[in-house]
Order: C-alpha cells, then sequence, then structure tokens
C-alpha cells in the first residue's frame, strides 16, 4: 500500500529532511560567501567600480638667486579615455576626431600607451587648448568615457633664454621605463628629459595623486568620487639656483639670433653657476605636453644643432686659453719662470723639425718673458715652453688641472672633453709611427691637437687661476661649495701671473678693446683653429676666458662663439657680460644696504 | 469539514506564497534601480499585475474541486503536448533565450511561455498515472508510463531547447515517483545511465560509480534483464557521453565548462557566475541597502530581474535577506508537503507532491546557480523572477495546493504528525 498513512508520513518527513538538506547547504554556501569571504568579495566589488585616475602632481619650482621664477606650472588641460578594450579605444578616439583635431601621431600615441598600460586612463590630449575642452564637454553625452581634467602644466616663463640648463620634460618612455632609475614610474607619467629637471627629477617630480569615478559595466563614468585626502597628488620639492636671471638673459641678449656657441658665468670662491647659454636656443615649453612634429624638425633641420648644448656638450680646441694650463704646468714644475725667457725670440716663426712653426702674429713678437707672452699670447715662446715640459709632463699636468674628466657640473648633459690620459693614447691612434713627441707637445701647448674642451670645464679650469689655485665644482643648483686646489703656486708667481692676465685687456693686450670702465678684467683669447674652411677662410672658434674684477674675482666668464673668427670677438661679448653683471650685482648691494 | 462550496483556506500557505511575491516584486523594483535607467525599471509593474492576475487565477482554480481538474487532466495534457509541438515550428525567443523557440506568439504578440504551465499539466497528468495503479511500480518495465508522460514533453522542451525546463521536468520525475512510494534503489538504477554520463570525462570516478552500480544491482536483486540493462545502459553512456559532447551546441558546452570552472572564461559565459558571487559576497550580513546594490546599479550583474533576481537580495539585503527568503521557501514547502501528506486521495496527494518538486527544483537550481552550485540554465525563481508566465504558473499552482488542502484530512484527524 504505497499510500498508507505510515508510508506517507515517512516519506513526508524524508522530503522535509531533503528539503532542509538542500536549503541547509545553501545557507552554508551563502554564509561562506557572505560573511567569512565577504571582504575578499567586497574588494572585488569596489574593484569593478571604481577606476583609479591619476592627478599628476606639480613639479617643484625652479627659481634662480634672487627667487625670479625659472619654471613654474601653469594650469592645463588633460583629455583622457577609460577604455574597456581596444577596439572601444579606436571608436572613441574616431569620434574625439570628429570634433576636435587629433592627428594620426597623437592616435597612435594614444594606442601606444594604452597598450603599456591599459589600467590607467588613456592619455589623447596631453596639453588641450581651452576650445579643445568646450568642444568636448559640449558632446559628453556622446563620449560617456572622457575624461576631462585640469592639470599642471610645465611652463617656463623665459622660455629659450633658460632652455640650456633648466631642459624640459616629456612623457617617460618605453626605454626608460625598463631602467632602475625609473622603477616607480608608470607609463604616461612625465620626467624630465633634459638640464636641471633631470638631474633634480627625484627632488622635482612630487607624488602623483589619485582621485576615483565610479563606472558602469560598460566604462561609461557615471560619478566622480572625488580624491581621498591621502591620495592628493603632492607638489614637489622647489629647486633653488645659482642663476642669475638677469645675466642669464642679458647673455641670451648679447648672443642674439646670429652668433652661434656658448657661455658660461661662474662665481669663481663657490663655483655659483651664474647663468649657463648655448646659442641658437630653443623653446622647452614647445616640448612641454608633447613638441609639435614641425617644430621639432626645424630644430633637427638648423645646421646649428639648437639642441645641441655649446656650453656643456660641444667640445672645442681651447686654443690660446689653454696657454695658462701650459704656464700652470711650467710653473709649478719649475721649469719656468714669470719673467724667464725662451731660447728664441719670436720672429713670426719656428723652425722646429723639417718645416716651420708660425705665430699668430707673422711679424714676430719679439723677446718675451711669459708674461709677455700671455699678453702678446705668442705661439713662438708656447712652443718651446711645450717643448721644455716635454708631453709626457704635459698630459700628466693636463689630467691633474681636470682637463680629461667632465666638469662635475649638475647636468645631465656634462660631456667629457677630449684629452689623452697617457702616451700610449697616440700610438693607438696614430700608430707607433705616426707621430712624434715634438709636433705634438707643440700642438698641445698653445691649445691645440688632441684637446677639446667644453665652455664649461674651461670656466671651472679659470675659477682656480682667479682663486689662485683653488677650483670649484661649477654648480647650478644652491649647494655647498665643492671646492679642490688643482695647484699650488707661490704668491710672486700667482700675482703676476694675474698681472698678466690683466695686461690680455690693458692696451697692447690681445683683448684691449674689452676693456670696461673701472674694472680691472683678467682675461686670455683664444683662436681655435678647427680647420674647416670656408670660402677659402679658415673657420676659428673664437674664445675668452677670465674673470673680474682682478684682484678680488667675482665672476669668471667663458664664451665661445663657434665659427666666431678671433678671439677678441669673444673677448667683447665677455667682458660686456661681465660690465652687466658687476654693475648691476653693485646696484643689488647698494640696494640691499640702503 | 466544510461545505461544499466553501473552500477553507489554508493560510499559512497562502500567506507564505504572498509574501514571497511581495518580496519578489520589491526586489524586481530595486532590480530595476540602475544608474543608467533601463525598461527594466517599469517591469515590477508588469510583475505586480501578474501578481493580481495570478491571486484571481488561483481562487479560479481553488473554487474547482480535486475531481474537477483530475478530470481535466487528460485534455490538459494533451493540449499541452500540442501547444509544445507546435511551438517547435513558431515559437519565438525572447530576453535572455533569445535564440530558442520558448515562447508563444499570437500576431507578433509575446503571450506567455507555455512551457511554464506545462510543468503543471504534467504534474497532473503523472499523479493521474501514477495514482491509477494501487502499487508503486517496482520494475522498470512498469516504468514505462510515468516516463513516457515526463518523456514526451521533456523532449518537446529541450528541442526548443530550453535545459533549465528540463531538469525541472527530471527533478518532478524522481520526486514524484519517490512520493508514490517507488524504491529508491529503483530510481538509483533509472537515474544511473544520466550520472554515467556526467562522469564519463573522468574514467576514474566513472570507474568508481560503476562499481558501486554493480554493488547495488547485486544488493538489490533486480530481475536480471533490468540489471543487464542498466548496466549496459551505464556503459553504453559512458562511451558515448564524450562523443555526445561534440554534438552539443558550443554555449551549452560553455554553460557545462563554466559550471566546472568559471574562472575559464570571466568575460563571457564565466562573467555572469563571477559577477553574481561578488555581488552576493559584497553584501555581507545586512547587504548595500535596498536598490543600493553597486553590482545591480552599474550593470555588472546581468540579467538581474530575472535569472539572477537572488543575487540582488544577496547584494542589497545581505546574508539576512537571503535567509528570509529561503525561510519564507522552507516554510511555504513545509506547508505544501502537509498538504500532500494530508491529501484526501493519492492523485490530489502526487498533485500536491509534484507541484512542491516542481517548486522546490527551481529553487535549489536558481539559488544554486548564484553560487555557482549548480550550473547556469536559466530558470526563474518562483514568486521572484521577472516573468508573467510562471508567476501566473505559481499561483494556479497556490489555487490547486489550497484546494487539495481544503478537501484533505484537518489537523483533528491526527493521524499524521507533521
Amino acid at each position: 500500500m504505497s499510500f498508507h498513512p505510515n508510508e506517507v508520513a515517512r516519506r513526508a518527513r524524508v522530503a522535509l529532511g531533503l528539503i532542509g538538506l538542500a536549503f541547509g547547504v545553501l545557507l552554508a554556501a551563502f554564509f561562506r560567501t557572505q560573511v567569512i569571504r565577504n571582504q575578499q568579495w567586497s574588494l572585488r566589488s569596489e574593484e569593478n567600480r571604481l577606476r583609479e585616475v591619476p592627478l599628476p602632481a606639480p613639479r617643484g619650482n625652479i627659481f634662480d638667486r634672487t627667487g625670479k621664477i625659472i619654471a613654474e606650472n601653469v594650469v592645463g588641460y588633460t583629455v583622457s579615455i577609460l577604455p574597456q578594450s581596444l577596439d572601444s579605444l579606436k571608436g572613441t578616439l574616431r569620434r574625439v576626431a570628429t570634433l576636435v583635431p587629433l592627428s594620426k601621431g597623437e592616435m597612435d600615441a594614444a594606442l601606444r600607451r594604452y597598450n603599456r598600460s591599459p589600467v590607467r586612463p588613456t592619455v589623447i590630449l596631453p596639453d588641450a587648448s581651452f576650445d579643445e575642452i568646450s568642444v568636448l564637454e559640449e558632446h559628453r553625452i556622446d563620449l560617456p568615457n572622457l575624461i576631462i581634467q585640469s592639470s599642471p602644466k610645465r611652463f617656463y616663463p623665459e622660455g629659450g633664454d633658460v632652455a640650456a640648463f633648466v631642459g624640459t620634460i616629456g612623457e617617460v618612455s618605453d626605454s626608460e621605463l625598463t631602467l632602475p632609475a625609473y622603477a616607480g614610474y608608470k607609463p604616461g607619467q612625465l620626467v624630465g628629459k633634459q638640464g636641471l629637471e633631470r638631474e633634480y627629477e627625484t627632488q622635482l617630480r612630487g607624488r602623483e595623486g589619485s582621485r576615483f569615478v565610479e563606472v558602469d559595466a560598460r566604462g561609461r563614468v557615471v560619478r566622480d568620487v572625488g580624491a581621498r585626502a591621502d591620495l592628493q597628488p603632492q607638489q614637489g620639492k622647489p629647486l633653488y639656483t645659482n642663476i642669475d636671471l638677469d645675466l642669464q638673459e642679458y647673455i641670451a641678449h648679447v648672443f642674439g639670433d646670429s652668433l652661434t656657441g656658448g657661455a658660461v658665468a661662474i662665481e669663481p670662491r663657490t663655483g655659483a653657476v651664474l647663468a649657463l647659454y648655448s646659442a641658437p636656443s630653443w623653446d622647452p615649453n614647445q616640448f612641454v605636453g608633447g613638441v609639435s612634429v614641425a617644430y621639432y624638425d626645424s630644430l633637427l633641420n638648423d645646421t646649428r644643432a639648437p639642441l645641441y648644448n655649446k656650453a656643456t656638450q660641444g667640445t672645442y680646441p681651447p686654443g690660446s686659453t689653454w696657454k695658462l694650463a701650459t704656464s700652470v704646468i711650467g710653473l709649478e714644475d719649475s721649469l719656468v719662470s714669470m719673467d724667464a725667457h725662451m731660447p728664441q725670440p719670436c720672429t713670426g716663426r719656428y723652425l722646429y723639425g723639417n718645416r716651420y712653426w708660425r705665430c699668430h702674429d707673422l711679424n714676430g713678437h719679439g723677446n718675451l718673458n711669459l708674461a709677455e707672452a700671455i699678453e702678446k699670447s705668442c705661439d713662438i715662446y708656447f712652443y718651446q715652453l711645450g717643448l721644455k715640459i716635454g708631453l709626457s709632463r704635459l698630459i700628466a699636468g693636463g689630467l691633474k688641472l681636470g682637463f680629461f674628466d667632465p666638469s662635475g657640473i649638475d647636468l645631465p648633459e656634462d660631456n667629457a672633453p677630449r684629452f689623452p690620459n697617457r702616451l700610449q693614447y697616440f700610438d693607438q691612434k696614430y700608430g707607433p709611427r705616426g707621430w712624434t713627441q715634438g709636433a705634438t707637445v707643440m700642438n698641445m701647448s698653445i691649445g691645440q691637437g688632441e684637446n677639446a674642451q667644453t665652455v664649461i670645464n674651461m670656466a671651472k679650469f679659470y675659477t682656480a687661476l682667479a682663486e689662485n689655485g683653488v677650483e670649484a665644482t661649477p654648480q647650478i643648483a644652491a649647494r655647498p661649495p665643492e671646492l679642490h686646489r688643482i695647484f699650488t703656486l707661490s704668491d710672486d708667481q700667482l700675482a703676476s701671473l694675474r698681472a698678466a692676465l690683466v695686461g690680455v685687456v690693458q692696451a697692447g693686450g690681445t683683448a684691449a678693446s674689452a676693456q670696461i670702465q673701472g674694472v680691472v678684467l683678467a682675461g686670455k683669447t683664444g683662436t681655435a683653429q678647427t680647420g674647416i674652411r670656408r670660402n677659402g677662410v679658415e673657420l676659428n672658434h673664437a674664445w675668452f676666458a677670465g674673470f673680474a674684477p682682478a684682484d678680488d674675482p667675482k665672476i669668471v666668464v667663458v664664451v665661445m662663439i663657434q665659427f666666431g673668427g678671433e678671439g677678441p670677438r669673444a673677448a667683447r661679448v665677455a667682458s660686456s657680460i661681465i660690465g652687466h653683471y658687476l654693475k648691476s650685482s653693485v646696484t643689488s648691494l647698494v640696494e640691499t644696504g640702503g | 469539514m466544510s461545505g461544499p462550496r466553501r473552500v477553507s483556506l489554508d493560510w499559512p500557505l497562502v500567506a507564505a506564497a504572498i509574501v514571497l511575491s511581495m518580496y519578489g516584486i520589491a526586489v524586481v523594483y530595486s532590480a530595476g534601480q540602475t544608474d543608467v535607467p533601463t525598461a527594466v525599471a517599469h517591469a515590477y509593474r508588469q510583475q505586480t499585475m501578474w501578481f493580481a492576475l495570478g491571486l484571481v487565477g488561483a481562487y479560479a482554480v481553488s473554487r474547482a474541486s480535486a475531481r474537477l481538474i483530475e478530470w481535466a487532466t487528460v485534455p490538459a495534457y494533451v493540449g499541452t503536448v500540442l501547444v509544445l509541438l507546435m511551438l517547435l515550428f513558431f515559437g519565438k525567443g525572447a530576453g535572455t533565450a533569445a535564440d530558442t523557440k520558448s515562447w508563444l506568439a499570437v500576431g507578433g504578440i509575446r503571450l506567455g511561455q507555455p512551457s511554464e504551465l506545462a510543468k503543471i499539466t504534467v504534474v497532473m497528468m503523472l499523479a493521474k498515472v501514477l495514482a491509477a495503479n494501487r502499487e508503486a511500480p517496482s520494475s522498470l518495465l512498469e516504468l514505462w508510463k510515468p516516463a513516457l508522460v515526463v518523456g514526451i514533453p521533456w523532449l518537446e522542451i529541450m528541442l526548443q531547447p530550453d535545459l533549465g525546463t528540463g531538469i525541472v521536468f527530471v527533478g518532478i520525475f524522481f520526486l514524484m515517483l519517490f512520493w508514490a512510494g517507488v524504491a529508491w534503489e529503483l530510481l538509483v538504477l533509472v537515474a544511473s545511465p544520466v550520472v554515467s554520463l556526467v562522469l564519463a570525462f573522468n574514467t576514474s570516478l566513472w570507474g568508481a560509480w560503476f562499481l558501486l552500480l554493480l554493488a547495488l544491482v547485486l544488493w538489490y536483486k533486480p530481475y536480471l534483464w533490468e540489471g543487464v540493462a542498466v548496466v549496459s545502459a551505464n556503459v553504453i553512456a559512458g562511451v558515448v557521453a564524450p562523443l555526445l559532447w561534440d554534438h552539443l551546441q558550443p554555449y551549452r558546452q560553455a554553460r557545462l565548462k563554466v559550471f566546472l570552472d568559471p574562472s575559464s572564461d570571466p568575460l563571457r559565459t564565466g562573467y555572469h557566475v563571477i559577477q553574481s558571487q561578488v555581488a552576493i559576497g559584497s553584501g555581507g550580513w545586512l547587504g548595500k541597502g535596498f536598490t543600493m546594490g553597486t553590482q545591480k546599479r552599474l550593470a555588472f550583474l546581468p540579467e538581474q530581474h530575472t535569472d539572477f533576481i537572488f543575487s540582488v537580495v544577496g547584494e542589497e539585503l545581505g546574508f539576512v535577506g537571503v535567509t528570509v527568503a529561503l525561510a519564507l521557501f522552507g516554510f511555504l514547502f513545509y506547508r505544501v508537503v502537509r498538504v500532500a501528506a494530508r491529501a484526501s486521495d493519492s492523485y490530489s496527494s502526487l498533485v500536491a507532491f509534484g507541484l512542491l518538486a516542481m517548486w522546490f527544483t527551481h529553487v535549489v537550481e536558481n539559488v544554486g546557480m548564484t553560487l555557482n552550485l549548480t550550473p547556469v540554465t536559466g530558470i526563474p525563481l518562483p514568486f521572484f523572477s521577472y516573468g508573467g508566465s510562471f508567476m501566473f504558473a505559481s499561483w494556479l499552482a497556490v489555487g490547486i495546493l489550497v484546494r487539495i488542502s481544503s478537501e484533505g484530512r484537518g489537523a483533528g484527524a491526527g493521524q499524521i504528525a507533521l
């Protein structure tokens, strides 16, 4: 009897047991999911709905020595997309392109950014104009996954005047991201690319913040949740520099559009770089937010190579400005004294080996001592001094005076000069029989031959001349000075060396035209032969390296004008720089005193 | 006990069904509250309308005696089989099942899903067949009639194809056979080839199952031919299954695969289950608050008003809301078991238990799938999921149960202590 009440009652109990069991299992499963693993699933739920939008940090401002702004941040706009997939990104890009001009290059860059970091919002316009923003805001409904935000934009008020040392910023590149130094960086972030921006990146970059937007399952931005207080972006630390912006601008003005070359002004006692300029310059503001192809091409196609820093990267034969190095080496080794004469007086030419070596003055300087030879920049004297010193000692002395190593300035573009560090250098370069010590030492003693120096490295050497043998490492950032004694001479030797340098700019010296009213200037001209000829005339680099006032040096200036002809031309530029600086610094002293 | 025109209402049962329906409508309303509004926002109105229609239908059915229902069983069943057959030629798809033919449409207007009502007519027909014999079927051969009764509409529905409803039919079949008194060993033997089919993908698992089956056959001692038939059916299932797999539609293959490992396909089929688990799991004890579920609001939760409505319960009302819902179902089921146990005749008893089997299978399958305990088949949750046909069918079932309850033995009879 299958429906006997007892049977039914038994089956009812079994049925209820079955239902109870099933519901028990379900409840246990819900308890595990909802109560025990609640945190894990809650996190997933938050990740689902919240997308992190990075808030770029403003970079630290860069100030000159008087507190004037060299680099700051202004309000800019970036436009990015929160893409669900590559296809949705492409679709949105196409729609955006119908509203605002979007080049193929910009689209490709956006796709590249997405591929590198699909989780972050893909930046499509790193520096959008207000007009572009207005148009996009109008069509906000059609572009639901668009994020428009104001973000700090780097700005260099003096533009090209400061490019040589401040550098610029740009998006971190794929190759940089692979380097350990960029370990904490994410694709799309901005980093210093050159100059101080790169050198002091860790100090200037600040800390990126985050805000969150709530998105729905299709990636549409539903609402802005805002930034958490602890995730606000933090501005980078300011960078205080030794730069004298007024002097920097003056140098840029002096060089103008016509001169090509580099100039450096240093405070000799501290190594503080007052100004550093490379002409022609370029506008660092053009690189912020991505440089346009047209502007970049115009820089690359310029034969004067504006992007090549002529103060720190370019190496040029120092010419006669290096005769001071020859003199110091000779004096320190007691091979010569300031009033010593060489065996042969200058007749305009000097026979060595089987050929005549010329002096720049073909009429000859007559019988000179070292002081006079420096004043007149007599090649014949220095040929003989070089031979007396000998190549080994000249190279060893050059090494000791710092002509082999980079200047140590706090810029990434600090190139090493070209200078031999041992005799074998010549064997390797020319073969053991391809060169002679005599000819080599003669060339090197007048700053030619295997010797090419950066402007900044020459300036560094002249700080030692100004400061009695104590060299100051050039520093742009305001830091404790780094001083090293590189040569030791007696007071008499120093005094007469200084007198000789003063003589250069006095009547009868090579740079008599560079005199400044009321200021005693000490310096040395140089006319570096390049071997490059145009229209039959050899194109020489014009150098001047010097300091002022001679008895209490406050500024070392080195000017190199590429293919600028004779040294005195550079001397006139340098003296106007020094004159401007000393006058303005006196004025500012009076002002602070009053 | 009651006059011929009076129905003594089983209030606890009706109250449980009403509370469940109102709970369900509230959740359907919440399901429509999304940040980007969709048509679902108005679904609760239609659901309320169907609830009202269901109440009317339930009242009407409760006026009909069990004998009238029994009399109508054969025509209703034949009609159901014919309509389902017709659907295979003229059926329309809709919603999540857009590529199936489960909808009856006249002049482009979808009237409903006949398969929802078919569940009830199959229950009625199966009850009639099983009640016809005083003894419960005790051999495979004696099961041919019940198998045919369920098999024909089951085949028609599987051809639509609607795997979920098919599973419900299987649930109804086995649970009603159990209620009719069929020995559990026989039920296991009947089910064994299906188990073999599922286990066929793992040779050692299948081998263990096969040994177990052999032991059962030796212990239960069925007729020799039965034993042979069952064993060979298992062997065939075990061998054929992998071949059959290749003929399964890719989406069904995918659904089965995703059931085994939802993270294998997180963006497509598995997406539903994962997002459902995220929704439920992030609910915690008390949930994110009524209408406040972020998974639902932001459209991460798919089919939040139909198949995955229970995930909304879990997300917004938390473990407490889930427990309340399951407790209501539990109470309803307890009352239905009580009705079945006290029914005046075996037909009524079987119908009552069949309707329980229908709901029970739905609830376990639907709720289980939101947590990936059962495969995602897309069958609705009774009284909750948005959908007129099933709401209406469920209330017709309530009407039938009310009638059977009123005709059954009262609590005073005291023969069955439940």
